[in-house]
């Protein structure tokens, strides 16, 4: 029989429900994974007592015959999103200790649904990040090893860094993620798995340590195509909580999955080759080409000519975005604080004690290109530009069903490596951020492996709302693809 | 437009983070390289173009004005650094 921890949540579900295996069993083997695993630095918190319960619990319903969609299913929560009474900290000092007495959105969707939570899983400091090296709790390690320099560390991508890590290294069979300018999409192809960002206002993001409002959207990572329709249709939904997420139906989006993609129109923009794009992802793009080709759909090039311009837009917006979020972290209301004689004073000390390098960095810019005198200079005009980027994909979509990129311009790279500037450091995102920019599903699937054998990831973007569309391209191009490869001694 | 030093020294000021003296070339260099990068926008005609604030075609909602959760002061306190007799304690504010 295949190991527990290889299955995907798809044949786990068929599993529990025929009963060939029970919740706490399909528990208990990930929860030696993830003890087996600890080295990679996947979790800040791992809760195995309380999955046990959870597990536990779950077998009960089975037997009553109350299962939900995910029950019994092993996952790991994003340390991005508060759960109720369990430590939630952004990856930040700030955070340390914080308990929430309540419950994201999401996590509790997924709860309800009967998930089984293992812990809180790594990230970039309040998702700051494109290599989760900036986790107070020190950097995850990318399970996947080059086959040139099998002892080098890689970085897992970021900022769902720790998640893809976990899913990729069969700790836990998916993930919740967050991404904001690309944070579920590049760790997923830096990790060999699955991650879809849906459409801006599909999940709540109430309960979600805040980044950057306005782009900031939960979504799932996980090894399989099905498995993240799957886990999607869990997660989304209104929420009068969050007055941004979308008040329309949730479609059954395992059911969009027909391996018919015949007559599709695929835009392939020509904006998405830039200087410094890798051979091979330029390659692993046009099998990609061919895969959809031979399923009966049919490219189209097409032009999205502000692509150049998303990634500084982003890094006017999101900062700006931060710097507001983040002026909530006080030292009055919860987690660190650190003494000064003036209220002014405990303020500064604990800011400045509390937030890591990057984090200050898009505070301080956030803070001036809000600051009098620069804001139109700066934001009002990247909220004009962010139009323009927009407006590329609506027209595009005028005649084209789906758009198909790379997701990153190349595979993992090394810890440590890339750290000197935040610019190169950023344009990691290059590929990512303008889907979110518009406010589009993106997905990410693995579509080949590197000559040093790193698994390469494949973008698909749709319209707003049409992530059924999107799990259905990438289901016929999932089976293309055939990625059968793991990381080394998983 | 590159940032000097009183100009950090005083957005670090607004953003209420410490910033100590030897960091601020440092911190001057790197704001300076992002702005650099970020000024390319100029290049765009953004003539006529209205900014965008949301990117989710939706009016938001409206709720009746009325108190529909909280009266839990325990919960609400529990994660403070320090609290006493049910409040926030902060640093003496006035002499």
């Amino acid at each position: 029989m295949t190991k527990l921890t290889d299955l995907t949540m798809a044949e786990a579900r068929d599993g529990l429900a025929k009963g060939a295996f029970t919740a706490v069993e399909l528990t208990s083997a990930h929860i030696k994974a993830t003890e087996a695993q600890r080295h990679l630095n996947a979790f800040i918190v791992e809760t195995p007592d309380l999955a046990l319960d959870a597990a536990k619990a779950s077998d009960a319903r089975r037997q009553a015959g109350t299962a939900g969609s995910m029950d019994g299913l092993p996952i790991g929560i994003k340390d991005l999103f508060c759960t109720e009474g369990v430590q939630t900290t952004a990856a930040s000092h700030i955070l340390e200790g914080f308990k929430p007495p309540y419950e994201s959105t999401v996590s509790g969707k997924l709860k309800a649904a009967g998930a089984v939570s293992l812990g809180k899983l790594n990230l970039d400091e309040f998702a700051m990040g494109s290599s989760n090296q900036t986790s107070y709790f020190g950097a995850v390690e990318n399970p996947w090893k080059k086959t040139s320099a099998p002892k080098a560390k890689l970085v897992p991508g970021g900022s769902s860094g720790g998640s893809a890590a976990a899913v990729a290294a069969r700790m836990v069979m998916a993930a919740t993620g967050t991404d904001t300018g690309g944070s579920i999409r590049q760790p997923a192809a830096f990790c060999g798995i699955t991650g879809i960002k849906p459409t801006y206002g599909r999940c709540s993001r109430f309960g979600i340590v805040a980044f950057a409002s306005s782009l900031d959207q939960a979504g799932p990572m996980a090894r399989t195509v099905r498995d993240c329709a799957i886990m999607l249709g869990a997660m989304a939904g209104h929420d009068p909580k969050d007055s941004t997420s979308v008040n329309m139906a949730v479609p059954d989006f395992e059911k969009a999955l027909t391996g018919d993609i015949r007559g599709l129109k695929v835009g392939i923009p020509k904006e998405y080759r830039p200087d410094g794009l890798s051979d091979e992802v330029a390659k692993v793009w046009e099998l990609g080409i061919e895969w959809i080709k031979a399923a009966g759909a049919t490219p189209v090039e097409i032009s999205l000519p502000h692509t150049k311009y998303a990634l500084p837009t982003y890094y006017i917006i999101a900062p700006a975005e931060c710097s507001s979020n983040l002026a909530r972290y006080d030292g009055l209301r919860f987690g660190l604080r650190v003494p000064g004689k003036t209220l002014d004073e405990m303020y500064k000390n604990t800011r400045a004690a509390g937030f890591g390098a990057e984090v200050r960095r898009r505070i301080l810019i956030g803070t001036y290109v809000l600051s009098a005198g620069y804001y139109d200079a700066y934001y009002a005009k990247a909220q004009k530009v962010r139009r323009l980027i927009a407006e590329d994909f609506r027209k595009a979509f005028e005649s084209v069903d789906i758009i198909l990129t790379p997701t990153a311009p190349s595979a993992a790279f090394g810890q440590g490596e890339g750290t000197d500037d935040p610019v190169t450091m950023w344009l990691n995102d290059v590929f990512t951020i303008p889907t979110s920019m518009a406010g589009l599903p993106g997905l990410s699937l693995p579509a080949g492996l590197s000559k040093d054998g790193l698994p390469l990831g494949l973008q698909l973007i749709g319209r707003p709302f049409d992530e059924e569309t999107v799990f259905r391209v990438a289901g016929v191009m999932e089976t293309a693809a055939n990625f059968t490869a793991k990381p080394e001694g998983i | 437009m590159s940032l000097d030093k009183a100009t950090v020294r005083a957005i670090a000021e607004l953003a209420r983070i410490e910033v100590k003296d030897e960091e601020l070339d440092h911190l001057a260099g790197e704001l300076s390289n992002i702005l650099h990068f970020v000024e390319q926008l100029s290049e765009v005609n953004t003539d006529g173009v209205a900014p965008m604030t949301s990117v989710a075609d939706i009016t938001a909602p409206m709720r009746a004005d009325v108190i529909n959760d909280g009266g839990y002061p325990d919960l609400v306190l529990a994660n403070a650094p320090e609290a006493a007799e049910g409040f926030f304690t902060v640093p003496k504010v006035v002499e």
